[in-house]
């Protein structure tokens, strides 16, 4: 499936902060479909680059240039946080509280959202307060209001940061499908093994540079840039 | 300690046999304070939210009065309402002086910004949380207002509480706006005196003791609320 919201081009993108840099300058092109990995070090600029991407942050340099009108194109992406922003409202509002903000009916909603939070594994929580779920169910709540809009393109910050094993496994299949479903996902990970299982395309940052975009095959058998080579080595990159 | 063991009694047979000018007083009393709380709360609470997620030049010194007019002294407010509500006035011609009106419009001068304030400081934590989420979700201001109103209910209802109980409790400003006319214009708290220099202490001990009651319930209230607040119940 097409994305009417792709090719996204990226061009000279710059953050600064306090009068330092802390991102770019990034050019990129997120195209096709599947899942690009962010990599890089703590502090390498991962969650910033999305944060930008997404409209979150003001960028200070450059363009973001989407092939819609950009108020168009902001409704077709959603966006996952790592640490995910519950409402103090029951799991199905939380889910259906994107369709409300569409303007449907609590109803249509709620029917909706029930269904979505039975595939992902939450229908025995729906009339539960989002606060009292577990930090695995809590992420799959926050994937399946982000999925809910069936947006075209998902941006995702280390959302299996701080889950075990289990909770992992289950967000992954939950990416997979989504990604099967034609959605194309943007996801920042520091997790080696998470990006060799998910990952099309590896976007390595470095200092805040984007260091190599590359096919997933090809970044982890022969990376470009040598910052790569050490991440993946496992040597310490300052 | 007879005098006060004959009021106290005094006082017990009138609430028990629903005295009806201690039920008139409590009743105008709960009339005028409840619709006072709400028409603070209509007012106080959105415009409490809306500071917290406006950004605008001066913005800082708008919450500061605000915060400062949560001290505002109830006679200066009884004393300017009753200059614009005069004969004389500017709205002398509505004829509100010494009735319920007045009395409702003073105490919402005086609780209004102490419901703002705390809404302020109660929806301002709950935008710091909320606040990427809801800009992701492309949620309009007046959405992002409903959202943060609804999902701070119980805070702002414990800012609707704490208004309530200054409103019961209000002396200054309704001593002088409504006139304090007995059988038409007396409420709970500014009751007590005259009683008391009528020397009935029975009717100013049980009017005191609603009051405290109704104290005691606001707490309660307050208390019930942060409960549910703790186990997220709604």
């Amino acid at each position: 499936m097409v994305s009417a919201l792709l090719p996204v081009e990226v061009e000279g993108l710059m953050l600064r902060r306090g009068g330092r840099a802390i991102l770019g300058p990034v050019s990129a092109r997120i195209e096709g479909a599947g899942i690009t990995i962010v990599m890089g070090p703590n502090g390498a600029g991962k969650s910033s680059l999305l944060r930008a991407l997404h409209g979150l942050e003001r960028i200070s340099a450059g363009t973001i240039r989407w092939p819609l009108p950009e108020p168009e194109a902001r409704q077709r992406q959603a966006f996952v946080f790592q640490q995910p922003t519950l409402l103090r409202r029951s799991v199905l509002d939380n889910i259906a509280y994107p369709l409300r903000l569409r303007g449907q009916s609590q109803a249509e909603a709620r029917a909706r959202a029930e269904a979505l939070a039975r595939e992902v594994g939450l229908g025995a929580h729906l009339s539960r307060p989002a606060q009292v779920l577990s930090g695995g169910e809590r992420q799959k709540l926050a994937l399946a209001r982000a999925m809910i809009l069936s947006p075209d393109l998902l941006f995702l910050d280390e959302p299996c940061a701080n889950l075990d094993p289990h909770a992992t496994r289950d967000i992954e299949a939950l990416l997979m499908a989504a990604r099967d479903r034609g959605t194309r996902l943007i996801m920042a990970t520091h997790d080696l093994g998470q990006a060799r299982r998910l990952a099309d395309e590896v976007w390595f940052l470095h200092q805040g540079r984007l260091c190599e975009a590359t096919p997933a095959h090809e970044f982890f058998t022969r990376a470009r840039s040598a910052e790569a080579q050490a991440h993946l080595r496992g040597d310490l990159i300052p | 300690m007879d005098r006060l063991w004959l009021g106290v009694t005094e006082a017990v047979r009138l609430l028990i046999t629903l005295d009806p000018a201690l039920v008139e007083i409590t009743a105008l009393s709960l009339r005028v304070t409840l619709t006072g709380t709400l028409i603070a709360a209509a007012i106080g609470l959105p415009l409490g939210a809306w500071l917290a997620i406006s950004r605008f030049p001066m913005r800082r010194t708008v919450i500061a009065v605000i915060n400062a007019l949560m001290g505002l002294p109830p006679v200066v407010v009884g004393l300017v309402v009753y200059v614009i509500l005069s004969r004389a006035g500017p709205l002398g011609v509505l004829g509100l002086l010494f009735t319920p009106t007045a009395m409702i419009i003073a105490q919402v001068i005086i609780i209004t910004p102490i419901l703002t304030s705390i809404a302020h400081q109660a929806i301002r934590e709950l935008w710091a949380d909320y606040h990427d989420l809801l800009i992701s979700l492309n949620a309009t201001r007046g959405q992002r207002i409903a959202t943060l109103l609804w999902d701070g209910r119980r805070s702002l209802m414990t800012a609707a509480l704490a208004g309530f109980g200054r409103a019961i409790g209000e002396v200054g400003a309704i001593m002088i706006v409504g006139g304090n006319i007995d059988h038409a214009r007396r409420v709970l708290a500014h009751a007590i005196a005259p009683e008391t220099g009528k020397g009935e202490f029975g009717m100013a001990l049980a009017l005191g003791f609603i009051l405290i009651g109704l104290a005691i319930a606001v707490n309660l209230g307050v208390h019930a609320l942060s409960r549910t607040e703790r186990g997220s119940r709604w």
